[in-house]
């Protein structure tokens, strides 16, 4: 419960973020994304104030062995970069570049009641489901 | 040489939302221990283990729910989507798929990634950033969409 509290409010300041600094809307990130035209370094902002607040938190995390709520802090071990890590990410910035959502202001976006961003997010979904199957399917093999 | 859209620029409006975002991110390394990536935790939804399906699903909410929060107090800025559908539905799927195999997206790799210096998370911001920067040269420069 209290885990779920902790998500619901981490969830829900997120999404504040993403509409305070205008991230929200796909237009304002194409505007980041495309350097070639008249730029827009808003994004780098957003990044950049979310990455002071970040390493002072993962600096602080990285001492504890147990998070403030008692929960064991489950960081990433992997530190392995493929081939399939960049392609992924590759073809994740093709996406983001083609409409300008990335999952986070899609799913804001689709709270605002945008029926684009509806179909944008339903598409993700579908995305995963289908890296889900094949993944499946490749563990069988 | 790159020309600034001053007109567009609103640096401390992406600083103040960027440090919530921040916020946002700390809050649920500290209190739950937990990384922050936004396709992570929905692309877990479709493999759902026993006890883990709850805080997801209380997160997106909190993702999805924040425009309705935030009407309370005032009116949402514009959120201008130029893509039509069938571009929406490529970049949903490109996004789907993309995130799922680099193991991350802005959020994950991009915010808390590079705030806790890892080199993967680097690889892969980088990745998904240079491929951005060239799709929107391609689709407004070359295509000129």
């Amino acid at each position: 419960m209290k885990f779920s509290l902790a998500s619901l409010f981490a969830g829900l300041v997120f999404g504040m973020g993403l509409i305070v600094s205008g991230m929200a809307n796909p237009e304002k990130v194409l505007g980041f994304l495309d350097i070639a035209g008249l730029w827009d370094p808003s994004l780098a902002f957003v990044m950049g104030g979310a990455i002071m607040v970040g390493v002072v938190a993962f600096a602080v995390a990285r001492k504890r062995t147990l998070s403030f709520l008692g929960f064991h802090m489950k960081m990433p071990t992997s530190a392995h970069i493929d081939k399939r890590l960049v392609l992924g990410g590759l073809m994740f910035g093709v996406g983001w570049g083609i409409a300008g959502f990335c999952p986070g202001p899609g799913l804001v976006a689709l709270g605002a009641g945008e029926t684009k961003a509806a179909v944008f997010v339903a598409a993700m979904v579908a995305g995963m489901g289908i890296f889900e199957v094949i993944e499946r399917n490749r563990a069988k093999v | 040489m790159i020309e600034i859209a001053w007109s567009n620029f609103t640096p401390w409006s992406a600083l103040a939302g960027g440090i919530l975002v921040g916020i946002a991110a700390a809050s649920f390394l500290l209190l739950n221990g937990r990384i922050a990536g936004i396709s992570g935790i929905l692309g877990g939804l479709l493999s759902p283990a026993k006890g883990d399906i709850a805080w997801r699903v209380a997160f997106l909410a909190g993702l999805i729910g924040a425009p309705a929060v935030w009407v309370l107090a005032t009116e949402l800025p514009p959120i201008e989507i130029e893509a039509g559908y069938p571009a929406l539905i490529v970049a949903g799927l490109l996004v789907g798929i993309g995130t799922r195999y680099g193991s991350g997206c802005t959020s994950g790799h991009g915010v808390c990634g590079l705030s806790r210096l890892s080199l993967r998370s680097l690889a892969v911001t980088m990745s998904f950033m240079a491929a951005g920067f060239v799709t929107v040269y391609v689709i407004r420069h070359l295509m000129g969409v």
